[in-house]
This record gives C-alpha cells, sequence and structure tokens, in this order.
C-alpha cells in the first residue's frame, strides 16, 4: 500500500511538470531557433544564435507586434543540436509539440536541416534555415515538389557552384581543376557534384576528383594524388574547420596552386585556424562585410557594438529569416501558424542584409545573387559580384 | 615511383601515430584483460594540453612533450585508481562500461569548456624538403622518428627492466605473482602511466601535423588505434606497433590506388579477412579458455 501511495505522488508530480509547462502565455509569439552550439561547427552556431538574440531583442524593443487590440512580444526559445542529425530531429519535435512555437529558424547545415525540415513539414510549422544550401531541404523526397513548410534565406548549392565554375573558368581562366571533399556530408557533396559537372561543361577539365569523411584528418593519400594529376586550381567545399589542415597539408605535400572554396569557409574561424596559409585564394558566399548597403552596414554596425565582432554570413542570413518572419506575421496580423506560412509564401521583395531576395512562386528557395570574397592579408575582402 | 615513395611516407606517419596509441590499448589489455576504451579520449587530452602548454606557457618543443606525456600519464594513473580499480573484480562489462562512461566524461568535460576546435602553435619550423620531387616535411621526419624512439625505449622497459619484468609476469597470472612480492598495484599503475603517457604523445604530435583539434578527435582515430591492437593481437606490444602501420598503410594506399570513397570500406574488408585467418591477430597467441 505504501508503494502504491509513493507510486502515486511520482506520477502526480510528473503530471503538475507536464501540465504546468503546458501553460499558454497568450501574449507571446514563440519562435524556436536550432542551432549547432556544440559539435563541430560551433562558430557557426554562436553567430546564429547571436544574430537571432539581436533580431528578437529588436523588434521587442520596437514594440513587439499589435494584431487587433492585443500587443504581442516575441519568445525566443533555443535548442542545442549538438551538430547531430538526431538532435535536430528531437529539437525540432520539442519545439512544435511541447513549446508550441510558431516557427523555426534553424538549423544551418544542411545535414543537420535536412532532418529537421522534415519533421517541421509533417508537422505543418514554418521552418527557415538560414543557411542550407543544399536543395534538397527544400524538396519532399517523394515527390520531388517544393515543401509548404519549409523555407531559406540564402541561396542554393546548383546556383553557388555555377558561380565558382563560371568565375574559376572566366575570371580567374584556370583549365584544370582538382576537387577535395567530404563524400559524407550532404553539402560538400552536392556542390563537387554540380561543381565538376558545370565546370566541365564549359570547357574545363576535372582531373581529379578526390573524398574523404566528415572528421578525418589526415588527406595526405588524396593531396599525393591530386598532385600527381597537376590541376592548376583546387577546389575545397568544405567546412571551416577542415580548410586550414587540408590547405597547410597540401603545402607540406609542396602544391603550390590557388584553392578556391565555397560558403562554407565565410566564418572567422578559418581566418583564426589558416593564419597566413589561406591568403589570396578565393571563395563564394552570401554577403560581403564591407561592401554594403544601408541596410548591411546598419546590421554590421549593431552587431559590432553587441557582441564586439564582425558578422558572419550565418549571421547575415539569420537576421535576415528573422527578418523575414517578422514580415511574414505583419502580413499575417495574427499568431497562427497557417496564416504566416501563407504570408511569408506570398512576400513580394524583401530588402535584407544579404541583398533582396523573393521567393520563386510556390517555393521556399529566395531569388538572390552571391558574392566573391577574397582573402588578403587575413580578411575577407569583396572581390566580385555574381547575380542570380 | 616516386608517387609511391611519397604514400609511403604518408603511410608511415600515419601508421606511427596509430601504433603509438594501439600501445596503450594493448598495454592495458595485457596486464588486466580490460579494454580502456577512455584511451581515444586521453589521446585527445594529450593534444590539448600540447595546446595550453604552448599556447599559454609558450615553452618549446621538448619541455613541451615531456610535460604532455607526465600530465597525461597522470590522468591515466588518476582514472586508474578512481574508475577502474573498485572494479577489478567485478565482470568485465561493468569495466567496459565504465571505460566508455570515462571517455564520455573526457569529451564532454573539454567541450563545456571550449567546443570551439582549436588551433595548436607551430613548435617545430615547418620546412619542407624536395628530394626528387618527393616532399618530406621536418614534422614528419621528427613524427616518424619520435613514435620509433618511444617504441624502442617502450621494448626496452618491458623487456629488459624488473619493472618490465613484473608487467609480463602479471600478465601471465595475475593471482600466484603477487604472492611472490610483485607490488600488483604499483605495477598497473606504471602500466597506465608508460600506456597513457604514450597516448598523450601521440596525441602532441597528431596536434602538431594536424593542428585543428577538437574535443571528438579521440573517437576515430581510437578506434583505428584499437583496431590496430587487435590486428596486431592484442596484448602484444610488438604487434600494437605492428598493427598500427599495417592499419596505416592499409588506409594511404587504398585511397592512394583506387577511389578515395572506397578507403574505410575496403581497408576495414581486407582487415577482417585478415582476421579471419589470423584470428588471435598477427603476432597473437591462442589463448585457450583453461576450465
Amino acid at each position: 500500500m505504501k508503494k502504491l501511495n509513493i507510486l502515486f505522488t511520482v506520477l502526480s508530480f510528473f503530471a503538475f511538470l507536464i501540465l504546468g509547462c503546458g501553460g499558454d502565455d497568450s501574449s507571446k509569439i514563440k519562435v524556436g531557433l536550432i542551432a549547432e552550439l556544440t559539435g563541430d561547427i560551433p562558430a557557426v552556431g554562436a553567430s546564429c544564435k547571436n544574430a537571432a538574440q539581436m533580431a528578437v531583442q529588436e523588434i521587442n524593443d520596437a514594440g513587439g507586434f499589435q494584431f487587433g487590440e492585443k500587443k504581442y512580444k516575441v519568445d525566443l526559445i533555443i535548442e542545442d543540436n549538438a551538430g547531430k542529425a538526431d538532435q535536430s530531429v528531437s529539437a525540432a519535435q520539442k519545439l512544435i509539440t511541447q513549446k508550441k512555437v510558431v516557427a523555426i529558424v534553424g538549423p544551418n547545415a544542411s545535414r543537420y536541416a535536412l532532418p529537421a525540415s522534415e519533421i517541421a513539414e509533417s508537422s505543418k510549422v514554418i521552418l527557415i534555415t538560414p543557411w542550407s544550401t543544399t536543395p534538397k531541404t527544400t524538396l519532399d523526397s517523394k515527390t520531388g515538389l517544393s515543401k509548404n513548410y519549409v523555407f531559406r534565406s540564402c541561396f542554393i548549392d546548383p546556383f553557388q557552384g555555377r558561380v565558382v565554375a563560371k568565375f574559376t573558368l572566366d575570371k580567374l581562366k584556370l583549365k584544370k581543376a582538382a576537387v577535395l571533399y567530404d563524400v559524407a556530408s550532404e553539402y560538400n557533396k552536392g556542390i563537387a557534384e554540380i561543381f565538376k559537372d558545370v565546370y566541365e561543361k564549359n570547357g574545363g577539365k576535372v582531373v581529379a576528383f578526390e573524398t574523404y569523411t566528415t572528421n578525418d584528418k589526415d588527406f595526405s593519400s588524396q593531396l599525393t594524388k591530386i598532385k600527381r594529376a597537376a590541376p592548376q586550381v583546387i577546389f575545397l567545399p568544405n567546412y571551416y574547420s577542415e580548410v586550414p589542415l587540408q590547405i597547410q597539408q597540401a603545402k607540406r605535400l609542396g602544391i603550390r596552386v590557388p584553392f578556391i572554396g565555397s560558403d562554407s569557409w565565410g566564418s572567422e574561424e578559418l581566418l583564426k585556424l589558416c593564419g597566413k596559409d589561406c591568403d589570396g585564394y578565393y571563395f563564394s558566399t552570401h554577403y560581403a562585410a564591407d561592401a554594403s548597403t544601408e541596410v548591411t552596414k546598419k546590421f554590421i554596425e549593431s552587431y559590432k557594438a553587441k557582441y564586439g565582432s564582425t558578422p558572419d554570413d550565418v549571421a547575415a542570413l539569420t537576421y535576415d529569416s528573422f527578418g523575414l518572419l517578422w514580415q511574414a506575421l505583419k502580413s499575417a496580423g495574427k499568431n497562427d501558424r497557417q496564416a504566416v506560412r501563407d504570408a511569408l509564401a506570398k512576400i513580394p521583395r524583401y530588402d535584407g542584409v544579404t541583398g533582396t531576395m523573393q521567393f520563386k512562386e510556390g517555393s521556399g528557395d529566395p531569388i538572390k545573387s552571391a558574392v566573391i570574397l577574397k582573402i588578403i592579408d587575413g580578411k575577407f575582402t569583396w572581390f566580385a559580384n555574381a547575380k542570380p | 615511383m616516386v608517387y609511391i615513395f611519397q604514400q609511403a611516407l604518408n603511410a608511415l606517419q600515419l601508421g606511427s601515430i596509430y601504433a603509438l596509441i594501439a600501445l596503450g590499448y594493448t598495454m592495458v589489455y595485457g596486464i588486466l584483460t580490460m579494454i580502456n576504451f577512455a584511451h581515444g579520449d586521453l589521446f585527445m587530452i594529450g593534444a590539448f594540453f600540447c595546446f595550453l602548454i604552448a599556447f599559454y606557457f609558450k615553452l618549446s618543443f621538448v619541455p613541451t612533450l615531456l610535460l604532455t606525456m607526465m600530465g597525461v600519464a597522470f590522468l591515466g594513473v588518476v582514472i586508474e585508481r578512481l574508475a577502474y580499480k573498485p572494479l577489478r573484480n567485478a565482470p568485465r562489462v561493468s569495466a567496459i562500461i565504465t571505460a566508455l562512461g570515462v571517455g564520455l566524461f573526457l569529451e564532454n568535460f573539454t567541450l563545456a569548456l571550449n567546443p570551439y576546435p582549436q588551433h595548436v602553435p607551430t613548435l617545430i619550423a615547418d620546412k619542407t624538403w624536395t628530394l626528387g620531387n618527393v616532399s618530406i616535411s621536418s614534422l614528419q621526419i621528427i613524427i616518424i622518428v619520435l613514435s620509433l624512439f618511444l617504441m624502442l625505449v617502450l621494448d626496452f622497459i618491458v623487456q629488459r627492466t624488473k619493472a618490465g619484468m613484473a608487467m609480463r609476469a602479471i600478465s601471465w597470472d595475475k593471482t600466484v605473482v603477487p604472492l611472490m612480492g610483485v607490488p600488483i598495484n604499483k605495477i598497473i599503475s606504471l602500466t597506465f602511466a608508460i600506456g597513457t603517457g604514450l597516448g598523450g604523445a601521440a596525441g602532441m604530435m597528431y596536434g602538431l601535423a594536424y593542428p585543428v583539434i577538437d574535443p571528438y578527435m579521440g573517437i576515430m582515430v581510437g578506434w583505428k588505434a584499437f583496431i590496430s591492437a587487435v590486428v596486431g593481437g592484442i596484448g602484444n606490444i610488438r604487434g600494437a606497433m605492428i598493427g598500427g602501420f599495417i592499419l596505416g598503410s592499409v588506409e594511404i594506399m587504398v585511397a592512394a590506388f583506387l577511389p578515395s570513397t572506397y578507403r574505410d570500406f575496403v581497408a576495414f574488408t581486407l582487415l577482417l579477412i585478415l582476421l579471419i585467418f589470423r584470428p588471435y591477430g598477427i603476432m597473437g597467441k591462442p589463448n585457450p579458455q583453461k576450465v
């Protein structure tokens, strides 16, 4: 009997906990954020979190939203996915079912955004990924059509792969390229394949197409193979924590050709880890912190004032994701998942930090342009623009 | 020819690091018949110690190496005393789970302190020599030579000193040998100190060769070193060295002559086949269960 009593007490305690959490605060708009705060790319998660907190603070300081008579403030709920696909899924589930958010921003890397987007789509909750550039994130894997609830604020890999391939051929005039990429990662693989395709169709030749798997640190075998193929340029569409190792090892093996990269290079961490080794190389990305419009300048200034560092592309894109969401909330005029989703899809034109954007008809992918940056004296410097 | 020679050098570099770590697994197994799954994470701690010492105290190569080895060895001994010793007579599964737990603790402890990948400062002037199109870097030479030196020292300790004799005796029989007056706890501590110290040295060299380090770096390398130890014959010190070089060469050479996507798949298939024909590893001896 005593045992039953204890059991009952414990059960009612849990029931109380669950009910206690479910208390609905109707004067708040809840927005979830899933970021890579720990794991292999924590710099991405940190930028994302910083920009998100800034965007939320700005809207709340400006009085929040007014729907009819009622004023709403935004409540940001941050979840860490620990750089893991399964934790991205459980974070999305938690935000949707327990926290009852109206929309989710993040995750950033495609390998986490893809699984999380499936959950959002099936639960009919908006998910805006700031940084996932693989086309698959916004496409339904069964039908091949666009997902209805998944959006992004960045361009997609086919566009980026084309930009880099054309840039290498037309501007750098290099016709023999080698590629080294992470075959286990959605993003790297996608962009490497598109680069190869476009590069070879436009008269270039890919002389070595080498792979490794996530968390490898030794690339000596692949790089030796690349050296034997004698390319004029090496394309490394890999994350900022791996690129410095690849470039340093290539130099140690006596490879003396330029390297080019993609938007995954665009973290201040790359400069720190690379030192002088990355000077003179190019990569394509979302925005340039030094050649900017008014909106961009204002964002960079307030970010610097708040966090003491230059915002990277993830920060800018996260900020734009929230900007898009605020605009959708305003035009929807109510705190309702479906209404906000419809308003978001119909945004006519949004002037963001990373340029103007507009969602393609019936798709979550925006139409926008890319920039090419060059690393000069340990700084990202604007080099060229690439129109959509 | 030049290509093969260059790849052989790459294999030698990778293999010597695997071999150094494999020694830690095999020594602990030899003496306690326990697999110390935290060893890969102690290797990671070695890389972080090296980073801290080189970054904050700006010491040069040799003092950094000695301090790193001592620090990791000390940590290894403490872990053995606190976590493994109470379980020495417990079922073997408990000890393995504890080891996994210690490994997770080390990873997440480092992660909690700082999740960012760190850049290990250069301790050795990075020079590259080119001999007839084969590039040799100063780091490569140091890693290969130092690893071989440490392995020779270890071989000397185990084969030629009294402590080494005690280690071999304990791995032979854990019940009778202490009755002959061999201080079993001291010898086990010493084994842990040497094994983890070598792991620390490997961590430091790995950190210098691949200077971006993170709290998860020990997992995959640890597994590969463990496989090396098994291939060489777990419990056998010379076997661990050979196993490390075999795994390093197989990995490099598969990527060198086949599409690199097949690397792990082909490498581990080859090792599985090897184990089918030599289930106790290359140097291991069959050890039938006595009833």
